[in-house]
């Protein structure tokens, strides 16, 4: 097994990826290779057992191992075993699977900054049991040697916990500091040496306050919040790199002339301009070039938008992100790597990335304001007091009494316990959120644009019409149709098998790319495709399909496209919550408006490129609107990335994907309502824990600038604030 | 009070053995897949293989 040192990053450019991705393939040999597969709709001990003897039965295939809580298998196989195959073995099994990037298993299994800090949290929470059951015993009334002697124990646990657990505040703060700033961790190590300092000497002296318990039980409640808002950026980032497909942009070069000419299979990085590729059925144009030879159709809607496959002849040009459909085309490639259309639309996808503007995070906010008030008040109450009393001691004693019951646990829990409760339940609506701040950004939105091919459709052609054909008709269709890889033959294949139309004996079936299929029923020819190439008819306006028999006039079957499980009640939805709702498509004009019309959306953009996509959105968010783009293709990748937020789905390219904040696992587009609410939840929740922590702080600064603070009244303080936010923060689930 | 001076020592003793139980789980993988862990063992088949 090859594990990466380090995981391929997602990034929105296809040929800064082909690099890094390309030493990985010519690195080590491994016999076995290790698959993730992400498998959204597993719910139960049935589902584990399904999914593992389904894929367990395979030859090649090793073992399977299921991890429910991440929804996900991991499959040892052989190298030559294909992940899209075990994902068609799984869907046939009744699973919805997809291909995961298995850079993520080494992220995550090397995760050793979250076990680090788990275990100084566990290292935090001994400590600080221990010694708030010793403190136990001062507040109930201890004195003399046996409150010397709890002191002397607790500050023997307490200081070397200390040290090691709040390393996380201390490096952190140190190089704030350094550069000339302030952060939150700033107060909290100056909180917790001014603690430990101050109750060391007390002990000395025998003195009767010690905050050894306060200086720990600070460590901890904010270790609990680092953690949690460790999980959930750690989990943000393996949604990212999962979510990449390990999609390798490699290419078929033709070297040698004539008859020794042979394929050899290179990186995409490596082509250049004049070399010939050659592009099988099913493949993904690796260049921008021009075809030399070979007849076939392009499905361009990831690039374009449109819906319809487009046909292809010598001379033609192709981009690179195209798929080939029917036939095997030669390309002569005339750009490759940084020069192609793809990359082009990763430069865009970087400016809208320097336009976003910064977002400041309503923590962010809380902290500006936060850390330098503490600091002023801590100051002044030593000043006062010293100046009050011209003892030093004193005014310490009040200075880390004040720093102490101002220390942001509540602050430092309030946001992570939510952005953890929240996204927990996304996760099981089917939801992935990449992005720390995405939830707060989602809950502003007023706007929302949708893409229309692969977002709102399936992408995926309806047959209509189709109880018109006689059955004799049928049957010669469904049998021509299953001889095409073209999606509206396929799709009309489906459809009649659906309908329980048995095939007719059709032979010599043949499939001619870039027009269509042709075979001999009863001694007659029979053909399927194009108006032109088919004869007999005049092409119509919509996507349609012609099919002929012999002589006869040619048959038009329309098609329609489908729409996404649950795109209708979301527009539906989105319009009765009084959100502006758009559609942005790359599509030609008649079909984005016949389908608006269909679906309910009234502002329409059509025929809109990849740059007037990104300015679409832009325009919108000068106009004040907070935009989410919901989107698929590589056409809306910068616009994704322009948009205020944004969401694609799971079956959308990696880069989009990887341009946007959210990502859903599952087919339905409901659970972007879902998100909605949550997210309208979840602010609240966050504002309702601020209050709740300063509220807090409001009664218990005055009496720590008072000197009425005693180590009992700090801890519970502090406790009780932590407790009552993370409580909140668990309504949300 | 001399008792304290068995009974602090003891404390702590059994603490610190929680908190290497605790590192030994957490080395060992237990909290990678607690959910599937609960499911797995009413699978029918949990008993032919148990693993």
């Amino acid at each position: 097994m090859s594990t990466f040192a380090e995981p391929p990053r997602p990034s929105a450019c296809p040929a800064c990826d082909v690099a890094p991705l390309a030493e990985q393939i010519s690195g080590p040999v491994a016999t076995q290779a290790r698959l993730m597969l992400a498998l959204p709709d597993i719910h139960c001990a049935g589902c584990i057992s399904g999914v593992e003897r389904a894929l367990q039965a395979l030859p090649g295939v090793h073992d399977a191992h299921v991890n429910l809580t991440l929804r996900r298998v991991a499959v040892e196989a052989d190298l030559e075993i294909e992940a899209e195959a075990l994902c068609d073995v799984l869907t046939r099994a009744g699973y919805e699977a997809h291909e995961l990037d298995p850079g993520v298993l080494a992220a995550t299994e090397t995760d050793a900054r979250g076990r680090a800090l788990l275990m100084r949290l566990a290292v935090a929470v001994f400590a600080m049991m221990n010694v708030m059951l010793l403190s136990v015993a001062v507040w109930s009334g201890a004195e003399g040697a046996t409150r010397d002697m709890m002191h002397w124990v607790s500050a023997a646990i307490a200081i070397p916990a200390v040290i090691f657990t709040g390393q996380p505040f201390y490096t952190s703060a140190y190089a704030a500091l350094k550069g000339g700033r302030l952060n939150m961790d700033v107060p909290i190590t100056l909180a917790i040496a001014l603690a430990v300092g101050t109750s060391l000497y007390e002990t000395m002296l025998s003195g009767e306050h010690a905050y050894f318990d306060a200086a720990i039980a600070l460590c901890t409640f904010l270790l609990a919040g680092r953690y949690l808002d460790h999980r959930t950026r750690a989990n943000a980032r393996s949604a990212a790199q999962e979510l990449a497909a390990l999609e390798v942009p490699r290419a078929l070069r033709l070297t040698g002339q004539g008859s020794s000419q042979r394929t050899e299979t290179v990186a995409a990085a490596d082509l250049r301009p004049g070399d010939l590729v050659r592009v099988l059925p099913g493949g993904r144009i690796p260049v921008d070039g021009q075809v030399t030879s070979g007849h076939t159709e392009l499905d361009r809607s990831l690039m374009t938008g449109e819906s319809l496959p487009a046909a292809a002849a010598p001379g033609d040009a192709v981009h690179a992100g195209e798929t080939n459909l029917t036939g095997p085309i030669t390309i002569e490639v005339q750009a490759a790597g940084r020069d192609t259309e793809l990359a082009r639309i990763a430069d865009l996808v970087a400016v809208a990335e320097a336009g976003r503007n910064n977002y400041t995070s309503i923590a962010d906010a809380a902290a500006r304001l936060y850390a330098p008030g503490v600091h002023i008040i801590a100051a002044l109450a030593a000043i006062g007091w010293f100046l009050a009393t011209m003892d030093l001691r004193v005014a310490l004693n009040i200075a880390a009494a004040v720093l102490i019951i101002t220390c942001p646990c509540a602050l430092g829990l309030a946001v992570p316990a939510v952005t953890t409760a929240a996204s927990a339940r996304l996760f099981r609506k089917g939801v992935l959120i990449k992005s720390g701040t995405a939830l707060e950004r989602l809950a502003e939105v007023d706007t929302v644009v949708f893409d229309k091919t692969g977002t709102l459709t399936d992408g995926a052609p309806e047959p209509l019409g189709l109880d018109q054909l006689d059955p004799q008709t049928s049957r010669v269709a469904l049998a021509i149709s299953q001889g095409s890889a073209h999606p509206l033959a396929q799709a009309l294949a489906n459809e009649l098998s659906a309908q329980g139309v048995k095939p007719a004996l059709v032979d010599g079936i043949v499939e001619i790319p870039g027009f269509g299929v042709e075979g001999y029923w009863q001694g007659k020819l029979v053909r399927l495709g194009r108006a032109g190439w088919v004869g007999g008819c005049h092409a119509v306006g919509e996507t349609a399909t012609y099919l002929r028999i012999a002589e006869a006039p040619a048959q038009v079957i329309t098609f329609m496209d489908t729409l996404r499980e649950g795109a209708a009640e979301l527009v539906v939805g989105l319009q009765a919550q009084g959100k502006r709702v758009v559609l942005l498509s790359g599509d030609v004009e008649p079909a984005v408006a016949h389908f608006a019309e269909r679906i309910g959306i009234s502002e329409v953009i059509a025929e809109a490129r990849p740059e007037a996509k990104a300015m679409a959105v832009a325009d919108l968010a000068e106009g004040g609107a907070k935009v989410l783009m919901v989107g698929d293709g590589l056409n809306d990748t910068a616009a994704l990335t322009a948009a205020h937020v944004s969401i694609s789905p799971a079956s959308a390219l990696e880069a989009a994907r990887a341009a946007s904040d959210m990502v859903l696992t599952g087919r339905s587009l409901t659970s972007i309502l879902d998100a909605m609410a949550t997210s309208v939840a979840a602010r609240r929740r966050i504002k309702e824990n601020f209050t709740i922590a300063t509220v807090y702080n409001l009664l218990a600064v005055p009496l720590a600038v008072a000197g009425l603070c005693s180590p009992l009244i700090a801890a519970l303080a502090m406790s009780t604030s932590s407790l009552t936010v993370s409580l909140n923060a668990l309504r949300l689930r | 009070m001399e008792v304290l001076g068995i009974l602090i020592p003891v404390s702590l003793f059994l603490g610190a053995g929680g908190l290497v139980a605790f590192w030994w789980l957490l080395r060992k993988g237990q909290f990678d897949d607690p959910e599937g862990d609960a499911h797995r063992i009413l699978r029918d088949d949990y008993d032919d293989k148990p693993k």
